[in-house]
């Protein structure tokens, strides 16, 4: 939808972190179109259910393709999608309940097959579509509509899960920054394997956790949210680990594995190494 | 007089090699001309457990698995006890006498079977002694059976020789125990071989082969019985450019996967049976609001939830025409013998294509499992049909209208939002009444392209017919024909198109005055759905995890028959 729809009748809130997703993922989907001199009708967005799956509506200008499927199944259906047709560039886009609650068990196949597809996760730690329910992300003692007496559980860490199952690329951005969340898209979409972009993208109605991320110098906050070093090597996995252990969130390329191979490259190479006889060959294996 | 047609069964603890037995009997008989059909059943486990596996052989195409036995191989006492009472009046028992012994009874005798398959040098030539020995009750001609393992294990291999020469040595060993027993079940009718290309195939392996006739391009699927060997042909054979076969980590994941494959142009689909099917429930109702074309295959088993993995059920049926919530009505094939299993393939990927939608294809463990001899399908016939495709300009309402549009694919012009939610002709959520109903309109409306008026009919005047599905269509055949020549007028009427009925069917069905419909299944899901249509009809139901006995089908048609013949006179 690349001018107002007024049948649509779908609206972020005012200040929706997700409003800077869109942004930087409208800006490196056309880097990447400009890289590759290929035309937007290439890339497929593949969106699930809550705030962040309406972005497929909402991107101006020039239109991609887009799935608005089912709650938490993103993965797989981008996984048909690629496997399909490998030469479509293929962008999920899904937030913290879609992704690591109910889509929780589509993530570590991919890591496996090394899917060559990025997912950008839009976590705000709630369930906003819903009206302010815990979600994964939400924090210990957090009081929401569905954990009345606080919130029982330990939040889950999304880095350190996708590291540990096994995913080649992690990055980490922030809604507030569409620069420099661009680049990150960016670069994980160059990538040749499974690649996420978990972004902290604050709701403003349920859960604001904006000024925390940022930090207030006049309220004496220090920020949740940091810049890893500009010489961070991303190439090294348990330097990974302990960036991701070492408190706050880091902001930055996490972890890239140097030797990732992808599916798609896999498949290839198994085409070409096996010979299939034709279908008349087939049936003349049955012959009695 | 020369008997026709005879039944074995191999019965014993699984994965001693009694479908091997079976499936042999099968292929020696078929290469010479007989017609053949085995069935096989066994506990979900992977090795042991009560299996048995039978085959039946006939002068004639064999139509259903057959009711009583001729020959009963019990390899164990369990075996013997289970199976000795459906072996008929002078049929005959053989059993592993070096696993126990049973008093002379003038039906069974024993044999060593293992040790005479160890004096042959070969321990694995059991199968042999015991075709040696049915060779001799059925007076086989003697030259058959050393013929085809001959051929069979000439591959060119340094130890083929041996091979060959102990199981001669077991055909012959148990040849001569059967002789010695003094059995015999009367000659055997010669072969009416039917002088065209022939095909020995399982009901998986005809389907996979019908997709990939008609053009299958994506295939994802998750192993679960009776469909795990559709999705290993699929692994096997869908590779090379532009196709995509692969294990999925849940059929949830199946059928979004295929979800993607056919949004991005591919003919795609996947297999599975009742607990994946109804995993897959929320996937295919997305397929259906999205208008993405999918095939999905259910081999069904029996009952609810994991109920019984390797038996045989119809009981999918109303969960195939309405699989998930809100308002769908699925497209339904349902496969009812092997050959039908290559032809529904086609059909269903064709209708997919068609429509635009998601498309369900039944098959069932009956079928999934049982070998066939069949003529060559020939491929060069199938004509693969192909989806509208949008070739225009940018900025198109994929989904505007009230009837079926061409559809965009990711690469070409005309990029939209394939939407769950309901949408509006860009694939934007909406929550318009009215948008809400034309697209409820415009997505049913597509099911009119599907009303095909594909159907068998006989005996058309009748005013009672008699109207199977699926996989008890061979079993109701063969007593439709029984009560044909036993002089009763019924007709026949048969589809594989139970969603949309073909039109002109259903008119015929409305004009009946009773139509008897048998079924595997308790509730008479397929007489239901007539009923709801404004035919008579009732069900014949069978929910023993068993396929239907002709000869119970035969007196259970009579029955409705007479009673409603009574109805009549009293009125």
């Amino acid at each position: 939808m690349s001018k107002k729809n007024p049948e649509y009748d779908f609206k972020w809130c005012p200040g929706c972190g997700d409003f800077g997703v869109k942004r930087a993922i409208e800006w490196a989907m056309e880097k990447r179109n400009i890289a590759l001199e290929a035309p937007m009708q290439d890339t497929v967005v593949v969106a699930g259910i809550g705030c962040s799956g309406n972005l497929v509506h909402l991107l101006d200008g020039d239109q991609p393709f887009g799935i608005h499927g089912l709650h938490g199944r993103s993965l797989p259906v981008a996984f048909g999608v690629k496997g399909g047709n490998p030469d479509l560039n293929v962008i999920v886009v899904s937030g913290d309940g879609d992704f690591l609650s109910i889509g929780g068990e589509h993530i570590a196949p991919q890591a496996q097959r090394n899917l060559n597809v990025t997912a950008v996760v839009m976590d705000n730690g709630v369930y906003g579509l819903t009206k302010g329910q815990s979600s994964p992300t939400t924090i210990f003692g957090e009081i929401t509509p569905s954990t009345p007496y606080g919130k029982i559980e330990q939040p889950l860490n999304p880095l350190e899960v996708y590291l540990s199952l096994g995913v080649n690329f992690v990055a980490s951005g922030f809604s507030a920054n569409p620069r420099k969340l661009a680049d990150l898209i960016n670069e994980a979409m160059s990538y040749d394997g499974f690649s996420i972009v978990h972004v902290q993208s604050p709701c403003t109605t349920y859960n604001d956790t904006f000024s925390a991320l940022k930090g207030d110098v006049k309220k004496g906050i220090s920020p949740v949210a940091w810049d890893v070093d500009d010489d961070y090597d991303p190439s090294d996995r348990q330097k990974a680990q302990q960036i991701i252990a070492s408190g706050g969130i880091p902001l930055g390329v996490i972890y890239k594995n140097p030797d990732s191979v992808s599916l798609d490259a896999r498949t290839r190479e198994m085409a070409e190494k096996v010979k299939i006889g034709d279908l008349d060959q087939q049936l003349n294996a049955f012959s009695i | 007089m020369r008997n026709k047609d005879f039944i074995v069964r191999f019965a014993g603890e699984g994965g001693g090699g009694l479908v091997t037995s079976a499936e042999l009997l099968a292929q020696v008989t078929a290469q010479v001309g007989y017609h053949v059909k085995t069935f096989v059943t066994f506990p979900s486990q992977i090795m042991g457990g009560p299996t048995f596996a039978q085959a039946r052989i006939s002068t004639d195409p064999v139509l259903s698995y057959g009711d009583e036995l001729d020959v009963l191989v019990a390899f164990d006492r369990e075996a013997y006890d289970t199976h000795q009472e459906e072996v008929r009046d002078g049929g005959v028992i053989v059993y592993n006498s070096g696993d126990f012994n049973l008093e002379e009874d003038g039906k069974s005798f024993g044999m060593p079977i293992d040790d005479l398959a160890k004096s042959t040098g070969n321990a694995r030539a059991a199968n042999m002694v015991l075709l040696g020995a049915i060779s001799h009750l059925v007076n086989m001609p003697e030259h058959y059976l050393p013929e085809f393992v001959t051929k069979r294990f000439t591959r060119g291999r340094p130890g083929d020789e041996e091979i060959i020469k102990a199981n001669i040595m077991a055909l012959s060993l148990g040849r001569e125990e059967a002789k010695k027993s003094g059995f015999s079940l009367g000659d055997l009718e010669d072969p009416n071989p039917p002088g065209v290309d022939q095909i020995m195939i399982k009901g998986n392996d005809a389907l996979s082969i019908g997709a990939i006739a008609a053009g299958v391009e994506l295939f994802v699927g998750y192993p679960i019985s009776p469909a795990t060997t559709i999705l290993q042909y699929m692994e096997r054979n869908l590779i090379g450019p532009g196709k995509f076969v692969y294990q999925a980590s849940s059929e949830i994941e199946s059928i979004n996967a295929i979800v993607g494959g056919g949004y991005a142009g591919k003919r795609s689909m996947t297999s599975t049976a009742g607990p994946g099917f109804s995993l897959m429930s929320e996937g295919i109702g997305m397929a259906w609001m999205a208008e993405i074309p999918v095939v999905v295959v259910d081999v069904q088993r029996g009952g609810p939830a994991t109920g019984l993995p390797t038996k045989v059920e119809q009981s999918d049926l109303l969960a195939a025409i309405h699989p998930a919530h809100g308002d769908v009505s699925l497209p339904v094939i349902a496969a009812g013998t092997v050959q039908e299993c290559y032809e529904a393939a086609i059909i269903a990927l064709n209708w997919a294509e068609r429509y635009q939608g998601p498309v369900v294809l039944l098959s069932d463990h009956g079928l999934s499992e049982q070998v066939q001899n069949l003529p060559k399908f020939d491929i060069g016939k199938v004509i693969p049909e192909r989806r509208k495709i949008y070739q225009g300009q940018n900025g198109y309402e994929r989904y505007a209208g009230s009837e079926l549009s061409p559809m965009p694919i990711p690469g070409g012009p005309g990029s939209y939002v394939a939407n769950a939610s309901e949408h509006d002709g860009m694939g934007d959520t909406t929550h318009l009444p009215s948008r809400h109903i034309e697209m409820t309109e415009r997505r049913f409306s597509k099911l009119k392209l599907l009303e095909d008026d594909n159907y068998e009919s006989e005996n058309t005047e009748s005013p009672v017919a008699v109207m199977t599905w699926g996989g008890s269509k061979g079993a109701t055949r063969e007593a439709f024909n029984a009560l044909m020549s036993q002089g009763q007028s019924i007709g026949w009427y048969y589809t594989m198109q139970l969603n949309p009925l073909p039109p002109k069917l259903l008119e015929a069905l409305r004009s009946k005055e009773l139509v008897i419909v048998p079924e595997l299944n308790y509730l008479g899901q397929f007489s239901s759905i007539l009923r709801s249509k404004g035919v008579n009809a009732k069900s014949i139901t069978q929910y023993n995890g068993k396929p239907f006995k002709v000869s119970d089908l035969i007196n259970w048609i009579t029955d409705l028959v007479k009673s409603h013949d009574e109805e009549f006179i009293k009125a």
